[in-house]
């Protein structure tokens, strides 16, 4: 199936998109819907979605609260099947999870009895063990809740070098020096670095960003903005992000996706052509900003 | 000013440093007049020795009951004149005496090396204790042998747990060996099978099936009303008894550890699933170690419906142990020797309590404020 390309240590560069393309997924939704059972009858969730992530994009999706936005990224990472409709990655199906999308939840769901370090090194770990007992009868047994098995093949160098890519992957979000705490020692701003660190390290194609900044204080938040920004150039992967903040995808994306309320519907679709690092104050951002809040019908806060 | 605070303290070598603006850095006993600062002074070298009066207490307590204990005379009752080991109790009592007086001096002293500080932290956290122990015994020893208040044969003077530990030891011994050995097989199994079941409940829609109901219908019932039955259909009384104690310990460690599985978080298989993880690795590394401190209290439960039927079976149908020795003892109407049973079995339940616990703290040390045994 999938085979994971690793990623050359290339040296930054400001086209991600270009400079790319072997380390990026391009996603593709075409004509999704969605919808749950629930007691109280079925409740659709996402209608006729399509979508068009190219390799090394970074888009935002932006809606009111419970509208599908989550959900859709779920269907993404092969969390759940769609009712309707197909996602692709690279043309291939997405039919199950698979460590070359790797999300992270508002929530830093860091795992509290592993330390930081061990926290990180949970892909490199499962993956192995995965290949390990890849065995017919333990696929069959598995069912719907086995993980992928054929997906990242890891090369014995890679092996030999994961202690290597995890202390790399603390070093990029500045942690390296609490590898050994517990996640309960950590602030909230720190544990979501480590989510964060734990989705690198895997050395995803697509990074799926469900609001990651929403619960974190302002000034963690520019500063881990800034950080995103500069994560995403340097290794190139496609970035789908869910927030609520429409200063953080102006600032972030590269083309923003507002959706209606529930059952969620794309209503309009903005480009950001601004070239990074960007500037918080930028004329043409506010601009931006005014149009995204009207297609939100909060223009006249404005 | 300066320099007149140099020759009056000592320590004036540390504050010479700072002369840049001595006015606006006032020492400590600058404003003091100089007798009250050379009183500061032998303060501070008296700091080496002072006397830790506290310490007087037990051994006053302790004195007491060794006074007690040799200079009253014992009150005859019935075909006892005297009871035995009252001299060597009141001996004890007064070695402890002099041991506590020994501590008490060696608290007094301050700045010793870190392993008798240590040693004179723990005296003075357990010298209450001590007062309060001694006074027990010493009030036991006069309502019992001396006073005759509490009558023999059913109250017996802490001298005569001497008689039957020095007496019975043997057998004591024996029986103590032969009922941590049933209770370990018992808990064993337990735990392994109670575990096993508990995490495929939790895990499994067909084990949930199959396993929840027989767990409703036979969780509740006492383990130890199954006792005659089990008797009748095991090969020996010894595999009854493993099987009843096992059943014991099993049920709330499958209902905890079902319930500790089934309330893990959802997030933590969509974290796992999305890095890769197989069903395998969900179980073992996400299920398990999140359940592992609801585990551990079905395990704290469990001990404790063990020791139970463990003692139960024991007195009902297996011809060794500290249950078995408790009814022989009570046959006799040796009650000092079933006093002694009854600590060595306290000791022993209590040890095991504690030997969870610290297991506990081991595996569970990525949790915070977890509560200390
Ligand atoms: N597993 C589920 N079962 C039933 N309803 C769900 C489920 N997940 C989400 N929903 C519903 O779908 C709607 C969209 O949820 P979500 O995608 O989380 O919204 P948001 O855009 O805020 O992320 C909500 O009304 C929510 O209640
Ligand atoms: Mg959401």
């Amino acid at each position: 199936m999938v085979a994971v390309l690793r990623k050359q240590d290339t040296p930054a560069e400001h086209a991600p998109a270009a400079s790319a393309t072997g380390t990026a997924s391009r996603i593709q939704v075409e004509q999704v819907s969605h919808g749950f059972n629930t007691p109280t009858g079925p409740l659709g969730v996402l209608e006729d979605v399509s979508l068009d992530i190219a390799p090394g994009e970074f888009v935002a999706l932006l809606g009111p609260s419970g509208c599908g936005k989550s959900t859709l990224l779920r269907l993404v990472a092969g969390l759940e099947p769609a009712t309707a409709g197909t996602i692709t990655q690279d043309g291939t199906p997405i039919t199950r999870p698979d460590p070359s999308r790797i999300v992270v939840f508002q929530d830093p769901t860091l795992f509290p009895w592993r330390t930081v370090w061990n926290n990180v090194a949970l892909g490199p770990e499962a993956q192995k063990e995965a290949q390990r007992y890849s065995l017919p009868w333990l696929r069959s047994l598995g069912g719907a809740f086995t993980g992928s098995t054929t997906g990242s093949r890891t090369p014995d160098s890679a092996v030999a070098s994961q202690k290597a890519r995890v202390d790399a992957a603390l070093q990029k979000v500045g942690l390296e020096s609490f590898a050994k705490s517990y996640p309960h020692q950590l602030s909230g701003g720190m544990a979501q670095r480590v989510a964060l660190a734990r989705a690198l390290v895997n050395n995803p194609r697509l990074l799926i960003l469900d609001e990651p900044l929403g619960k974190l204080d302002s000034l963690t938040r520019l500063e881990l903005q800034s950080e995103l920004v500069s994560l995403w150039q340097k290794n190139g992967f496609s970035v789908l992000l869910v927030t609520h903040d429409v200063e953080e995808a102006l600032f972030l994306a590269q083309r923003l996706i507002i959706f209606s309320p529930r059952p969620a519907k794309i209503i309009a679709e903005i480009a950001v052509d601004q070239s990074y690092p960007r500037h918080r104050g930028d004329p043409a951002l506010a601009r931006l900003r005014h149009e995204v809040l009207n297609h939100l019908g909060l223009g006249t806060s404005w | 000013m300066n320099s007149s605070i140099n020759a009056v303290l000592d320590t004036g070598s540390e504050l010479a440093p700072q002369p840049a603006e001595p006015s606006s850095f006032p020492a400590e006993h600058t404003h003091l007049p100089p007798e009250w600062r050379t009183q500061a002074r032998q303060q501070k070298q008296q700091a080496r020795f002072r006397f830790y009066a506290f310490g007087l207490l037990p051994v006053a307590a302790w004195g007491l009951l060794s006074g007690i204990t040799l200079a009253l005379p014992d009150k005859p009752a019935g075909f006892i004149e005297e009871w035995p080991y009252t001299h060597e109790f009141g001996v004890t009592a007064l070695s402890f005496v002099v041991l506590w007086a020994i501590f008490t001096v060696l608290a007094s002293f301050r700045q010793l090396p870190p392993t008798l500080e240590r040693i004179n932290a723990s005296f003075r956290y357990v010298a209450p204790w001590l007062v309060a122990s001694g006074l027990i015994f010493a009030l036991w020893e006069l309502l019992t042998a001396k006073l005759g208040i509490l009558e023999p044969p059913f109250f017996a003077p802490p001298s005569s747990l001497f008689d039957a530990y020095i007496n019975d030891y043997a057998r004591l011994a024996d029986s103590a060996y032969n009922s941590v050995k049933l209770l370990l097989e018992g808990i064993l199994w337990g735990t392994a099978v109670g575990f096993v079941i508990g995490v495929s409940i939790g895990w499994s829609q067909r084990a949930n099936y199959w396993i929840h109901p027989v767990l409703r219908l036979i969780g509740p019932l006492p383990p130890t009303a199954l006792l005659p039955i089990a008797f009748v259909f095991f090969p020996s009384s010894h595999a009854a008894s493993v099987f009843l104690i096992a059943l014991a310990t099993g049920f709330p460690v499958a209902i905890l550890s079902w319930s500790g599985v089934a309330s893990v978080n959802k997030a933590y298989y969509d974290v796992a699933r999305t890095l890769g993880a197989s069903e395998r690795f969900l179980i073992f590394r996400v299920a398990i170690p999140a359940a592992l401190p609801q585990v551990f209290v079905g395990l704290f439960m469990g001990f404790g419906a063990s020791f139970v039927v463990l003692i139960v079976a024991e007195m009902m149908g297996v011809k060794s142990g500290l249950g078995w020795y408790l009814t022989w003892a009570q046959g006799y109407a040796a009650y000092a020797s079933m006093y002694a049973a009854l600590i060595v079995m306290t000791i022993i339940f209590s040890s095991l309590i504690s030997l969870l616990f610290t297991v506990r703290n081991r595996v569970l040390v990525w949790q915070k404020g977890t509560v200390r045994w």
